[in-house]
């Protein structure tokens, strides 16, 4: 039992913990915060399994960006003060029964751990992780092209640089566009004009929003 | 990434600038300028399918990129569906013109979304490893959930948007696993390597669930049978463009990545799959004609139906021949064509923003703009499959596909079902001809009737002359046909 | 080195509690944090095979998916808060506007 295997037990039975509470919290905070210590956690599990780089970014990501969006949310609508019979659908006997049987089978499956090992080369197991591949062009002449494969052992936050910037720059490209969809996408749906529209302005439509308020207040008091 | 790369992926390139430039268009001051957000949108899809009809002659002789990992493809297969995406976008925009100029919704963002999901669409569809799959498909995604909920002030539409999010997130989640199943089966993430990996391992749980769990997310967007449950209600709650959208540009992008990843990559896994999803294709037919037969809104009905179409669909993917394959390339094409054509008319109808939705705004239609309804008819009749329309050629190759790979049972369910699903189209031609009509006026624009107009055009002459389409359809699918090593003619 | 099997049954754990939560709760917001939670036994399950292989593909992915997971999750607030402004509730079954 060396660092590595207790630090996994702990740590991972802390993210377990941790993420049956964010399931299980009637509080929405409350289960924001225990997601953040799984997101924590699981970055912790990362950087046991030497991916120092992809741990930071979770961090950053998503208990820093992610955590705060839901947080953020969960302030602004005012949802912590809900009846106890509302937190749960009806459904929750099923729920937790497909959970267990979806763990199951999946335990089953990778537990009898048949994976297709395409490098059983002992050298290469041994080095990190971290490959970069590097095309090199042989202008002897001709104009072939051959793309040599070259292992080196590098830093784990570089042979990520290398990969990102070389095989999946286009991938990497779209991502932005993603971020730009969803900028685009939380600007355009959840935005409220800031010249009110008629309806909002109308005393039907403030009548209603004052009710829903009263029923919001009583829901915290009771 | 090098300039013969870059002819892999400048029709993305231009769409995704394209997109971006949209909206820039209200920093200068064109906010309220309708009419140019719907030519510019037009513009730059003619640009993108030119540059895509361009590249598929640059790179007739080696579809796939070399660097870039491999992970890009420029077949036959890949711009044969990039021209159907991009042609029913532009139809698209069309719809959207009068829809969105009677709300005060921005249109410059509505038309960039659009843009952008086109860009996810074709990233998608050329992809050849399921990361750049996955990213387009969420790109996708993620622009339909904001269209979905793109009429922000409609409670209708926000709950749309919201219940297609959450089943969305939660189906895209469901397939990023079975991803990494299979990624730590085959050890690979390339659809060539997946399929060279697997004629050689044999076969395991883990793969197994792997490819149910991916086959699931698919099965998602496509909107097939168990996870079919957010299609009738988003479909319902939608803007009616967006309605269109999605059920033909995004349902035909999940048939082509559907077709390109079990030929591609799985088809050395057939046994073990091709009975689940056909299952899964028999309860989509079945469950989707019948409740199609109880609905009172044509936007669900159309819904219902389209869960059906998805279940034909998978035919051709079950079976795994060329004729499967041809059949889902052509398939696809005559959907959405004959989609495109009955949302245009059902946007005719409108009177406000969710008109022409019930059965009875149909009523006397045949009086009130005969030409139309007449229209509507065929392509009714093209859905149901009825030889004179292009439906009868799609549906003829797939349900010959199927009975070609010993699905015989499937096909014979596939043509009864067609039978009862020509009971509802009916029911609409029954409404359009046979009724009273009421007072209500019909807009009918002209935007939609070029719209209609070319969807009838196309709907007729490639039912009675579909040997252009048809060698198409074999020439776009000979690539994926060779790697997916089909012998032609012999069930497998 | 810790096997391989143990970070892939801690993340079937942690995707089926995910699973258990997006279908037992009714609060959308718990319902999105659920899926975070499914998301991130993704991340752990590429990572474990990507330390499997030596390829860096696996990890490569882990980055799209949180990219794409934090993408998600701005619009799907957005989309919350837009239905809380109509609704004043986000429990997803009250939104029976239309039949399920």
């Amino acid at each position: 039992m060396n660092a590595a295997f207790l630090v996994f037990f702990v740590v991972g039975t802390i993210a377990v913990a941790s993420s049956i509470l964010v399931v299980a919290m009637r509080n929405p905070v409350h289960s924001a915060l225990f997601l953040l210590l799984t997101f924590l956690c699981v970055a912790i599990l990362f950087v046991v399994k030497d991916a120092e780089f992809v741990a930071a970014v979770q961090v950053l990501v998503y208990a820093g960006g992610i955590m705060v969006l839901f947080l953020f949310v969960v302030m602004l609508i005012n949802v912590r003060h809900l009846p106890d019979d509302r937190t749960l659908s009806r459904f929750w006997k099923g729920g937790v029964g497909v959970g267990l049987a979806i763990f199951l089978l999946l335990a089953t499956v990778v537990r009898t751990g048949t994976y297709h090992d395409q490098n059983p080369n002992k050298k290469l197991l041994r080095s990190t992780a971290s490959h970069r591949v590097r095309k090199v062009t042989n202008p002897d002449g001709s104009v072939t092209r051959k793309r040599v494969v070259r292992h080196r052992t590098v830093g784990n936050s570089e042979a990520v640089g290398m990969a990102l910037y070389q095989d999946y720059l286009v991938p990497f490209e779209v991502a932005s566009l993603f971020l730009l969809v969803a900028m685009i996408g939380a600007i355009v749906i959840g935005k409220r004009e800031l010249s009110a529209p008629e309806e909002e302005t109308s005393p039907d439509f403030i009548l209603k929003r004052m009710e829903t308020e009263k029923d919001v207040k009583e829901a915290m008091s009771a | 990434m090098t300039w013969n790369d870059v002819v892999f992926l400048l029709p993305e390139i231009i769409i995704s600038i394209g997109a971006s430039l949209l909206l820039l268009a209200p920093v200068v001051g064109w906010r309220q300028r309708e009419t140019s957000a719907k030519w510019s949108m037009l513009i730059l899809l003619g640009i993108t399918a030119l540059t895509v009809i361009g590249c598929s002659y640059w790179v007739q002789e080696i579809p796939q990129s070399r660097s870039l990992a491999g992970m890009f493809a420029l077949d036959g297969f890949a711009i044969f569906f990039k021209l159907i995406f991009i042609t029913a976008i532009a139809m698209i925009t069309l719809l959207s013109d009068d829809f969105l100029r009677e709300s005060r919704y921005s249109v410059w963002e509505y038309y960039s979304l659009l843009g952008f999901a086109l860009c996810g669409m074709m990233f998608m569809v050329s992809g050849m490893s399921l990361i750049s799959i996955y990213i387009g498909l969420e790109l996708m995604s993620l622009s339909s959930y904001i269209l979905a909920g793109f009429f922000k002030n409609e409670e209708k539409s926000t709950e749309a948007a919201m219940k297609y999010f959450v089943l969305g997130a939660v189906s895209s989640g469901i397939l990023l696993y079975g991803i990494s199943l299979i990624y730590g089966v085959c050890g690979s993430l390339n659809l060539l390597d997946i399929g060279r990996a697997l004629s050689t391992i044999i076969t395991n749980d883990a793969l197994m669930f792997g490819v149910m769990l991916l086959g699931a997310g698919l099965c998602f967007k496509m909107a097939a049978v168990p996870f079919h449950v957010w299609t009738p209600d988003v479909y319902e709650g939608a803007p009616t463009p967006i309605t269109a959208f999605l059920s033909t540009a995004s349902k035909a992008a999940a048939f082509s990545i559907f077709a390109r990843i079990f030929y591609l990559a799985l088809h050395d896994f057939q046994l073990d799959w091709s009975n689940v999803l056909a299952t899964i294709s028999a309860l989509s037919m079945v469950l989707g004609n019948l409740a199609a037969i109880t609905q009172d809104n044509v936007k669900r009905m159309l819904a219902y139906s389209s869960i059906a179409h998805a279940g034909y669909a998978l035919l051709g993917i079950i079976s795994l021949n060329s004729l499967g394959l041809r059949g889902v390339l052509i398939y696809s094409l005559v959907y959405v064509f004959a989609n495109l054509g009955i949302w245009a008319t059902v946007l005719m109808l409108r009177r406000h923003e969710y008109g022409g939705e019930r059965v009875d705004d149909f009523e006397g239609l045949s009086r009130r703009a005969p030409f139309w309804a007449f229209a509507m008819v065929i392509f009714l009749l093209s859905l149901g499959g009825i030889p004179p329309t292009a439906g009868f050629i799609g549906k003829y190759f797939l349900f010959a596909a199927a009975i070609q790979a010993g699905f015989g049972w499937l096909a014979i369910l596939a043509v009864l079902m067609s039978a009862v699903s020509m009971f509802y189209y009916l029911r609409l031609v029954v409404a359009m001809y046979l009724r009273e009509g009421r007072e209500a006026d019909v807009a009918i624009t002209r935007p939609l009737q070029i719209v209609a107009a070319t969807c009838l055009i196309i709907t007729l002459l490639l039912g009675i002359y579909p040997t252009p389409l048809i060698n198409q359809a074999t020439e776009s699918s000979r690539w994926i046909g060779a790697r997916a090593a089909i012998i032609p003619h012999a069930g497998r | 080195m810790i096997p391989t099997h143990w970070f892939l049954i801690l993340s079937a754990i942690l995707f089926a509690i995910g699973v258990c939560g997006v279908l037992t709760r009714k609060n959308g917001i718990t319902i999105f944090m659920s899926i975070e939670l499914m998301v991130n036994a993704v991340n752990l399950t590429f990572l474990a095979y990507a330390r499997q292989f030596h390829q860096i593909h696996g990890l490569i992915f882990v980055f799209f998916v949180m990219a794409i997971a934090a993408a998600e999750a701005a619009v799907g607030l957005a989309i919350f808060i837009s239905l809380f402004h109509h609704r004043a509730t986000i429990d997803v079954d009250e939104a029976n506007l239309m039949r399920w």
